[in-house]
């Protein structure tokens, strides 16, 4: 039988419902891929296969019955900061050492309930706080990609880098991911996988080790558009659970994926196109839109004025929220605890050495823009332009623009232990340039593989919609990723 | 608005963070580049701009006050590094 892990989602699927082949074997497929792949490329931070082959069997009984579900046997990697009952759940950090969830979070709920099975938790940056998954205490995640007759280590984006790492290296046949300012669409851009950032409220936040809850979102990552329309579609759905989850019917995504582009109005930002972009990303967009063209769709040059302030708005708001978030990680109630004195010293040094630097420097951040004086100064400006970002998409949608097509990522992927991204941290932070303004005004994202630098590194275009029309969203990338006719698949250099 | 070692420090305290002194110089350096970098926010004019409270148009939604879950003490307690009869224990807090 040819590999089975090479197969889509949805021809895996299908193929399980018609018995081609049974999950137990399909799993069993994945579960020796991991472990040939996983020293080389640590996506995996932990790896459950006596559930995976529990899970397999419960859901080749159910089809051999008929009764499968949407997902019926499908093999799934699960973010680590997804709440998995009795699993590990660390969020990447030291600081949850040990911590088994006595509950299940709605989103990994909602797949196991559609028939999917759990292969096992995955590498991110600590917290989801990382462009690069160099964050994790688990160590960083080896992209799957290499730059044409290089065998240097480069980093698969982050922060669900484990996520992108593994779809792209075929150890799981989707991943779920979330996204605070890029952490979905960032690391499909560099790995060539789609990933879907969802309308804010779209999917349940509930069990997901909690970030920066007003930014949040909640995806999946997968090796095709339509793989993430259906993946997607198990994800979504109203959850009382989560005050902030939209009480909105979920369409059929995976129906939307092929109605095209005709007379769909495409906004261009003149505000995306960076002093010092490659002139391969410029090129990469201009062949996008052109694709759409062809197609029938009608170009319109756009402005969204305060695009260069999300950014710093960015990191003013989502620390100011971490820090909030993470107070709760004491040494008390869950993971490490070093002891101290007093009750002071017990919490200082707990968080002192549970969290990385990454983290410290945020939580600080966002302590120091939260406190007495400087609230006003920092917080609430950043509050009022989050406005004035927001404010920016719905002039252009009410203009009649349908969706809008921007470059993922301002380059390709770049190498482990860069030393001016680890000297300067805006460096880093610059990464998420052309996704955080989605993220800032709650709206759908997704990132589509469109291309390949000089070096062969894949790179991808982000398309941006409106609340709740993620169809359309499915429908343009579908349209990319046909257009393109470009292989996307990494020289297998990893297996031992 | 920049800061010294000694906000630093007021800083690490208030987010409860131990800090080692020979961390408080380079922490002081980062915390500015960061800082520095949102300094471009004052060139917006935000007169008469709302501050975001909620990113989608939406009222929270109410559910009528009663008890819904309860009796968990010893699965809440379950991940405790140390714990006692389903009490979290923590350093003597009250003399």
């Amino acid at each position: 039988m040819s590999d089975l892990t090479r197969l889509s989602l949805t021809r895996l699927r299908d193929g399980l419902k018609k018995r081609e082949f049974s999950s137990r074997e399909v799993t069993t497929a994945y579960l020796d891929a991991i472990k040939a792949a996983n020293s080389a490329l640590n996506a995996y931070i932990e790896v459950t296969g006596e559930i995976a082959l529990k899970m397999a069997a419960a859901s080749d009984e159910k089809l051999a019955a008929g009764t499968g579900g949407p997902l019926e046997g499908v093999p799934l990697g699960i973010k680590d900061l997804f709440a998995t009952k009795g699993v590990h759940t660390q969020a990447g950090s030291h600081i949850l050492d040990g911590f088994l969830p006595g509950y299940e979070s709605t989103v990994t709920a909602n797949l196991w309930r559609d028939g999917a099975v759990m292969l096992g938790k995955l590498n991110m940056d600590e917290f989801a706080m990382g462009s690069s998954n160099e964050t994790s205490f688990y160590g960083p995640v080896v992209n799957p990609w290499r730059a044409s007759g290089s065998n240097k280590d480069l980093v698969p984006g982050g922060s669900s880098g484990g996520s992108a790492a593994a779809v792209a290296a075929w150890l799981c046949a989707g991943a779920t991911a979330t996204d605070t300012g890029g952490s979905i669409r960032q690391p499909a851009a560099f790995t060539a996988t789609v990933g879907v950032k969802p309308t804010y409220g779209r999917c349940s936040r509930w069990g997901i080790v909690a970030f920066a809850s007003s930014l949040d979102q909640a995806g999946p990552i997968t090796r095709t558009v339509t793989d993430a329309a259906l993946m997607l579609n198990s994800m979504a759905g109203f959850d009382p659970n989560d005050s902030t989850s939209t009480e909105i019917e979920v369409p059929d995504f995976a129906a939307a994926v092929d109605r095209g582009v005709r007379g769909l109005r495409i906004g261009v930002p003149k505000e995306y196109r960076l002093d010092g972009m490659p002139e391969e990303i410029e090129a990469l967009w201009q062949e996008g839109l052109s694709w759409l063209k062809a197609e029938g769709a009608e170009l319109h040059d756009i402005s969204l004025p305060h695009t260069k302030y999300a950014l710093p708005a960015y990191y003013i708001i989502a620390p100011a929220e971490a820090s909030s978030n993470l107070a709760r990680y004491d040494g008390v109630k869950y993971g490490l605890r070093v002891p101290g004195a007093d009750i002071t010293e017990l919490y200082e040094k707990t968080r002192a050495k549970g969290f990385g630097h990454e983290v410290q420097r945020r939580v600080m951040i966002g302590t120091y823009v939260l406190s007495a004086g400087y609230y006003d100064a920092y917080y609430k400006r950043a509050q009022r332009i989050r406005t004035l970002i927001k404010r920016d998409f719905e002039t252009v949608f009410a203009d009649g623009i349908d969706a809008i097509v921007t470059p993922a990522t301002p380059s390709a992927a770049f190498g482990i232990g860069e030393k001016d991204m680890a000297a300067d941290p805006v460096k880093m932070y610059l990464n998420d340039i052309f996704t955080v303004t989605v993220n800032m005004a709650g709206l759908p994202g997704i990132a589509v593989p469109a291309g390949r630098d000089g070096a062969g590194l894949p790179l991808g275009l982000q398309i941006i919609g409106k609340p709740f029309d993620e169809e359309t969203l499915f429908a343009v990338a579908r349209v990319i990723e046909r257009s393109q006719a470009m292989e996307f698949e990494p020289e297998k250099w990893w297996q031992s | 608005m920049s800061v010294d070692a000694d906000t630093v420090r007021r800083i690490a305290r208030l987010a409860r963070i131990h800090l080692d002194e020979g961390d408080v110089d380079g922490l002081a350096v980062e915390l500015n580049t960061i800082l520095g970098f949102v300094e471009q926010l004052n060139e917006v004019d935000v007169t008469g701009v709302a501050p975001m409270t909620s990113v989608t148009p939406m009222v929270l939604r109410q559910r009528p006050d009663e008890v819904t879950a309860g009796g968990h003490a010893q699965a809440i307690s379950a991940n405790a590094p140390i714990s006692e009869d389903n009490f979290f224990m923590v350093p003597k807090v009250v003399e």
